[in-house]
């Protein structure tokens, strides 16, 4: 996978979003002094070296009703961490899921952030999890989100 | 672009908004007129769905709309942190953190540990560079949890 310096400046001038007019791909072609056939042959073979991971719409989850949202935590036993991560990841109301280090103080090292419109809903879907977990956890935690701080999405400098 | 964290009024988005969400979570056109193009497969004309995306940016019911970048890919890095912050000093330290431009999100979460961000880089010794800077500055410990491994996830806000 290899991006060069015009890739860059096309990541730096869509990050914040794509331009809402009839031709956005035009719009940004103008902006970085490309033509609009290379900004989309380019944007096209981003996303097919998975740079790019979708275009797309993000909803707001909290301004659509699906405000009670929790990150749950379980210690998962290391050699079944991989098989029980994916399936964890394949219910369908998880949004993130990954295996990440312990730390001190903290003994867990399986991350799945469970979505719903109530808390009630949240803990119904953290108990599916720990059932899906069995006896391979061995302990396990949720962490709701009290307020956002910093929502900017990802920023790269332009280079 | 505001973020709101209460629900919108149900009245808000009509079918044909949520016809949008539905479809436009899942993936948008690069093409010369996308629009056109996405508006067609929901029988939706042009000018109608860029109005509806335009308002529901407007009202907060979509967060991004774009391409959405997988820094690793791009040979940056992300990084999740978390600090336990003395409560007397929670807008301090949040002023602090979020005074860093590689701080793409915050949270604050009901836990020990009560301050989740993302660090965002082009490069892993960026993250180590910032995380060391928060430390410095607030003289506070930030525990680091990169990503090991991620799940394959299929989430979807069905409305």
């Amino acid at each position: 996978m290899s991006i060069d310096a015009i890739d860059r400046r096309l990541i730096g001038a869509t990050q914040a979003g794509l331009p809402l007019t009839p031709a956005p791909y035009a719009a940004i072609a103008q902006h970085i002094g490309l033509s609009e056939d290379e900004v989309i042959s380019r944007m096209q073979a981003l996303q097919h070296q998975g740079v790019i991971r979708r275009v797309a719409l993000a909803p707001n989850h909290y301004a659509l009703g699906m405000t009670a949202n929790g990150m749950s935590v379980w210690d998962v036993e290391d050699s079944h961490a991989h098989d029980l991560g994916a399936a964890v990841g394949a219910l369908d109301f998880v949004s993130h899921c990954y295996l990440r280090p312990r730390a001190e103080g903290w003994p867990y090292n399986l991350f799945a952030m469970v979505h719903g419109s109530t808390g009630d809903e949240v803990e119904t879907k953290r108990a599916q999890i720990a059932a899906l977990l069995g006896a391979h956890c061995r302990a396990s935690d949720i962490l709701y989100s009290t307020r956002i701080l910093k929502k900017t999405g990802m920023r790269i400098k332009e280079g | 672009m505001r973020l709101r964290r209460d629900p919108l009024p149900a009245t808000a988005l009509d079918a044909t908004d949520r016809k949008i969400l539905n479809a436009l979570q899942a993936g948008f056109p690069i093409s010369s007129r996308p629009f056109a193009e996405a508006g067609a497969a929901l029988g939706i004309e042009e000018e109608d769905l860029i109005a509806r995306i335009l308002n529901m940016r407007e009202i907060g019911a979509i967060t991004r709309f774009g391409p959405f970048y997988d820094a690793a890919a791009m040979g940056g890095a992300f990084c999740l942190c978390a600090m336990e912050v003395p409560a007397a000093r929670f807008d301090e330290v949040m002023t602090l953190v979020n005074a860093h431009p590689e701080v793409a999100h915050n949270y604050e979460r009901n836990h020990r540990l009560n301050m989740w961000f993302v660090l965002a880089a082009v490069a892993p010794e960026g993250i180590e560079q910032v995380a060391r800077e928060i430390e410095g500055e607030t003289e506070l410990c930030v525990l680091r949890f990169p990503k090991l491994e991620e799940f394959f996830v299929n989430f979807r806000v069905e409305l």
